[in-house]
């Protein structure tokens, strides 16, 4: 019955962690926007979420445990984990300075603040949640 | 990567700014200094930043990687009752261009603003979560 509770809650876990990623990114995009040569980086929520999704209902779903008889044998990926190995694309300059940064102001603000809201946003449906599945819990009175 | 590590990221991009800032400054105190210890005029400064990232991290924070000296020629100031003056007249001056140092001083302190604005979203972020389901 646990792990029910824990997959209907899996989906706003990933996407938590997929925003707090894009949100460490964006900041270091800002922070390096005087850096020369430093080239803008950003990822797909979207292709980085089904990702993550696809790869805990395979984990979860998938039943057996894989066997592993010898050290460099890889196992299946942990739950809903958002990988080291998300694909970190660059961004299209609109505006390329000299210095070849190709870090635009506007544009990471906008999306850090944009991303700032979807988390936001994250936080109070996942907080609803968790508030339904307790009061659903309660003793009958 | 979680929201303590963007606070590192922010943190390091104010170090850095409030480098270049003081640099900055440094350069248009000394717009008229001419003869420091090594008797040569001031030399203006400019900081280098690079990336500083974790190993095998592809984004990271900034650091200041050097403090070079410009090479650009010396301004010379016709003053003959100077001291410094050579057997021409002439007075070699910094070769501090206050208009650069004002720029940089300007773009310095809005990357700051935005490196601030970053922090608190963050810090706001960050504290929502704690409280996550109450």
């Amino acid at each position: 019955m646990l792990d029910r509770l824990e997959a209907s809650l899996s989906f706003y876990k990933n996407a938590l962690d997929i925003r707090d990623k894009r949100q460490g990114v964006l900041a270091a995009n800002i922070a390096n926007a005087d850096t020369p040569n430093y080239k803008a980086r950003d990822f797909d929520f979207r292709a980085e979420l089904d990702r993550a999704i696809g790869a805990s209902s395979s984990a979860t779903g998938g039943g057996m445990p894989l066997a592993t008889t010898a050290a460099g044998h890889m196992g299946p990926q942990a739950p809903g984990s958002v990988g080291a190995g998300t694909e970190l694309a660059y961004r299209n300059a609109s505006q390329p300075s000299l210095d070849g940064n190709t870090v635009d102001m506007d544009v990471e603000r906008v999306e850090f603040m944009d991303n700032a809201v979807h988390y936001r946003a994250n936080l109070q449906i996942l907080g609803n949640q968790i508030k339904s599945l307790r009061s659903a819990m309660q003793p009958e009175r | 990567m979680s929201i303590t590590s963007l606070f590192n990221t922010a943190s390091s991009a104010l170090t850095a700014q409030s480098q270049r800032m003081n640099v900055a400054a440094s350069n248009l105190a000394n717009a008229d200094s001419v003869a420091g210890p090594d008797g040569e005029p001031y030399r203006a400064k400019q900081v280098m930043f690079q990336v500083d990232a974790a190993p095998g991290a592809n984004v990271g924070g900034v650091k200041v990687g050097d403090v070079v000296e410009s090479d650009a020629p010396f301004r010379e100031e016709y003053n003959p009752g100077h001291a410094m003056a050579d057997d021409r007249g002439y007075v070699r001056m910094p070769n501090v261009n206050p208009t650069d140092e004002m720029i940089n001083m300007i773009s310095s302190s809005r990357s700051y603003q935005a490196n601030i604005e970053v922090l608190n979203t963050g810090k706001e972020l960050a504290l929502r979560t704690l409280t996550l389901g109450e």
